[in-house]
């Protein structure tokens, strides 16, 4: 079942001469428990998908649902609940705060939604530990390398049972070890449930995906097939 | 991918059966290159001719036969590990010949050729990729082949990716977007075209 839908979406930026079509009638689901990834380059509106489907910014025209709810139904207040409560971000300059440690970042949003400060140091300690960075929770993100704070920030966006992940080449920033180590993070927590989208150029961190969709002029201009059984490579890989 | 030198880095470990070495070779290689027993021994053979390794017994052809790498083999094998191989003239590519090719055509869409060839690169690699989530097969040996290969996928894509990039620009900058507008250095012509 879709976790996430977008109908017919389009975003426009300014007017008449000065007029940009960021997005164009968008037509994307994503179910719960699976993983897409959004290949484009520069400018082709993956950004922009993104922080609509998070409900940061309203389309022009279209729809955005989320778990179900038509977004332009919630208030303001409504969605900022939502974002709380149901969708982590992930951005690529890990978007941590500097002035807290580890554990506090990952367990912020849980008190920014009530949540007693000891359930959420809870929370986030378990979070935390099943990323491999329990031993890292006091430290603060000047104390952290790049692929650490990723790890930081993973753990903040799923934290708490969201239930919707949306990244913004969360390895742009990353050694090739660092970034394949932050898919699996994210291809674990798809495993558990979460729907997740990747907006990226980068084809190495889409192929983690169940399936690619292509952006060009805020258009999807195409999608990969079902993934295939890789079996077949192997069985067809010459004797050499 | 040398037999030969495979063999003979096998061999430089110590003595070695004809069926260990098929084992070892496919073990090493992450088992993606599966070698047939009659390879295995054509190559013993001519490595010996060639005085680059040596057996117990000459006459015996059986499995039981041990294999040495010689004081030569030892040098065939460090001078093989250390010389590059031939980068230095492109390959002809299949790719850039199609997209060169479409350049020209009237009716032809670039941009959409160039589409389907990176979401056909794309689903080749996510089940690469998929080989690299199933980690009950994924040794080292078998890491390295499947990097390789994704390495190897991803170029191409980027290599499509500047390709799109630069057909816009001289389309908004009103340069035909064909060969002979952007004439090209002898030696560059042959990319992708070499026989």
């Amino acid at each position: 079942m879709s976790y996430l839908e977008l109908r017919d979406v389009s975003r426009v930026y300014g007017e008449g001469a000065a007029e940009v079509h960021a997005l164009r009638r968008i037509e994307l689901s994503v179910d719960a428990g699976s993983l897409v990834a959004v290949m484009g380059a520069s400018g082709s509106g993956k950004s922009t998908l993104l922080t609509i489907a998070g409900s940061l910014e309203d389309p022009s025209s279209g729809e955005v649902y989320v778990g179900g709810r038509p977004l332009s139904s919630f208030s303001r207040n409504g969605k900022a609940r939502l974002r709380r409560q149901s969708i982590g971000y992930v951005f690529q300059d890990y978007n941590l705060l500097a002035g807290l440690s580890a554990v506090e970042n990952v367990s912020l949003p849980l008190e920014l939604d009530g949540v007693a400060a000891r359930k959420a140091q809870a929370a986030a300690l378990e979070a935390l530990e099943d990323f491999g960075l329990s031993d890292r929770a006091s430290s603060y993100p000047d104390q952290l390398s790049g692929g650490e704070r990723q790890r930081v920030a993973i753990a903040r966006a799923v934290v708490g049972g969201r239930e919707l992940l949306l990244a913004d080449e969360p390895s742009g920033a990353l050694d090739s070890t660092n970034a394949e180590a932050v898919m699996r993070l994210i291809l674990a927590a798809c495993h558990r449930g979460l729907a997740a989208v990747v907006v990226t150029h980068d084809a190495q961190l889409a192929s983690w995906a169940d399936r690619v969709v292509f952006l060009r002029d805020g258009r999807i201009v195409d999608q990969t097939l079902p993934v295939e059984s890789p079996d077949a490579l192997l069985a067809e890989l010459p004797n050499q | 991918m040398s037999i030969r030198h495979a063999l003979l880095a096998l061999l430089s470990e110590g003595p070695k059966y004809g069926l260990q070495l098929r084992q070892e070779f496919e073990v090493r290689t992450g088992e993606v290159w599966p070698l047939n027993v009659g390879q295995v021994y054509t190559t013993l053979r001519r490595l010996e001719r060639d005085g680059l390794v040596e057996s117990d017994d000459a006459a015996d052809e059986g499995p039981h036969k041990s294999f040495r790498i010689t004081e030569e083999g030892e040098d065939e094998l460090a001078v093989w590990l250390r010389t590059p191989p031939d980068f230095s003239s492109p390959p002809r590519d299949e790719l850039v010949i199609k997209v060169l090719v479409a350049l020209g055509l009237p009716g032809v869409d670039v941009h959409e050729v160039v589409q389907v060839h990176r979401r056909y690169l794309v689903e080749l690699m996510q089940q690469w990729t998929r080989l690299k989530e199933d980690e009950s097969r994924f040794d080292l040996n078998f890491a390295l082949v499947v990097d390789a290969e994704l390495f190897r996928l991803d170029s191409l894509i980027r290599w499509l990716d500047m390709a799109d990039g630069r057909l816009k620009r001289a389309a908004v900058e009103g340069d035909a977007p064909v060969p002979q507008a952007f004439p090209l250095p002898r030696s560059r012509r042959k990319v992708g075209v070499k026989p």
